[in-house]
């Protein structure tokens, strides 16, 4: 069979024959780390123009159609162009810090990619505590957009960070309770043991009305946290110019917005993988020959699809609701969404005792 | 791959951001004029300084949230363990919702939560 995880064996075993152990390591180490910086250039160029095709149907336009077969190289195009332009560093700003900004930017959505599983028996870390490491981990970017908008010297960019900051300081919360609802299910912080708990069907399907609402606040917050609309007052274009990156130009400004879109990736790739089952193809209960048609289409698919489910939702939002003031953004998270997170849990935690779910 | 592949995604992001930073700056062409590195306000001279004093609720709202994050970090051990322990774990996060609960009240009367 083909799958991603035998390709995997098969090049560690080629490996294993053709050298000694310490290089099969090296070499392990290097190739790890070009598909990983190729998948995050081609998540980059395929979401954005995914974002431009999506605001163009939904507006019924017809978006970009002139680069490539239908517009499909438009985001390259783009690319190239970013890339030949000027990046300047404005007249009185902190130059260590506003260079370093995006760097950070960068490394922390690389880090996030490590406990995703891609497919079956695929994924770079199995960590036992995966769920936990990927909230302490995506917590950092918050760091590089305060550093980004107080170094640069702009008032627009200061006022969009300290914005994003309290955004998404505050919304961590819910989606940090949304997730633990599910860990509560499990009984597992392992991504890998979270995807296997919904092998008899997907936590959406299996948790009744409390996981229905903690999914919805899980959408919710990550919206928020990746400073999309209708949460994006951090770059807020009529009232900020362009929020944190007001400043930045050329490169680096493609870093930051490269570093956003992989984000709203991973956001949605963590929510597929608790609520959705991950790679896990959709199964009912103990319908033997249903499931095993289902195993037929690969792993990989299926947690692709998952993601660029969520994130066609996420784009979705962003032409349905209009953008919130801060302090009504404020009161949802605290007023709304954190008491009811809360409640929510302990109602999960009871249905998880009594078994309630299936 | 394990922890090893945490030193390998963090040479990898910076060998990315460093690349993609250091082959535009060589492609580039710089030009120098006294107004380029002005700070952009829409074409206004800026005014005043940068680094001013902001609203106070950015900073209260970063105390609530301090409170409820060390909350956060509590409840992780306690929900791999909450479906074996049953309902004891269920009776200690009521009283620990509770206590909260008491501190969240406070902080919405005392106005911490009002956006002024």
């Amino acid at each position: 069979m083909w799958s991603i995880s035998n390709i995997a064996n098969w090049v560690n075993e080629w490996l294993g024959k053709n050298f000694s152990a310490a290089w099969v390591t090296v070499f392990e180490m290097v190739i790890a780390g070009i598909l990983v910086i190729s998948l995050f250039a081609v998540l980059g160029l395929i979401l954005v123009i995914m974002e431009r095709k999506v605001s163009a149907w939904m507006q019924i336009r017809l978006g970009p159609n002139r680069v490539g077969p239908k517009g499909l190289l438009q985001s390259a195009a783009d690319t190239v162009k970013l890339l030949v332009k000027e990046a300047m560093t404005p007249n009185g700003a902190d130059k260590f810090l506003f260079n370093l900004a995006p760097y950070l930017a960068i490394v922390v959505s690389m880090l996030l990619m490590a406990p995703i599983a891609f497919a079956k028996d695929f994924m770079l870390w199995d960590l036992n505590i995966g769920v936990l490491y990927v909230s302490a981990i995506s917590s950092v970017s918050v760091i590089s957009i305060l550093m980004a908008g107080w170094a640069s010297n702009n008032k627009y960019s200061l006022m969009g960070a300290m914005r994003s900051g309290a955004q998404i300081v505050s919304y961590e919360l819910s989606a940090g309770l949304a997730i633990l609802s599910i860990v509560v299910l499990t009984g597992s912080l392992n991504m890998n043991d979270i995807i296997r708990s919904q092998a008899d069907g997907w936590w959406i399907f299996k948790g009744h009305f409390p996981v229905w609402i903690s999914f919805i606040i899980f959408l919710i917050a990550i919206t928020a946290e990746t400073n999309r609309a209708p949460f994006d007052l951090a770059e807020a274009e009529s009232e900020l110019t362009a929020g944190f990156h007001t400043e930045y130009s050329g490169m680096k400004f493609a870093l930051f917005f490269l570093a956003e879109y992989v984000n709203v990736f991973i956001v949605c790739a963590i929510g597929a993988t608790l609520f959705l089952g991950g790679w896990m193809p959709f199964h009912i209960g103990h319908w033997e020959g249903f499931n095993h048609i289902m195993d037929f289409i690969p792993s990989s698919l299926w947690f692709f699809g998952k993601t660029f489910f969520l994130i066609f939702l996420i784009m979705w939002f962003r032409w349905t609701f209009p953008r919130l003031r801060i302090d009504q953004l404020l009161n949802l998270e605290w007023k709304y969404l954190l008491p009811i997170g809360m409640i929510n849990l302990l109602l999960v935690t009871a249905m998880a005792i009594l078994k309630w779910h299936f | 791959m394990g922890a090893s592949s945490m030193i390998v995604l963090i040479l990898a992001g910076l060998a990315f951001a460093g690349g993609a930073i250091l082959v535009a700056k060589i492609i580039t062409k710089t030009t120098t004029n006294p107004q380029k590195g002005e700070p952009y306000e829409c074409g206004i001279p800026t005014h005043g300084k940068t680094w001013i004093q902001l609203n106070v609720g950015y900073y209260l709202f970063a105390l609530v949230f301090l409170i409820f994050d060390v909350e956060l970090v509590f409840l992780y051990p306690w929900a791999v363990v909450a479906k074996k322990v049953g309902w004891l774990a269920m009776g200690e996060i009521i009283i620990f919702f509770g206590i909260l609960f008491i501190g969240f009240l406070y902080a919405h009367k005392k106005g911490a939560l009002e956006w002024k």
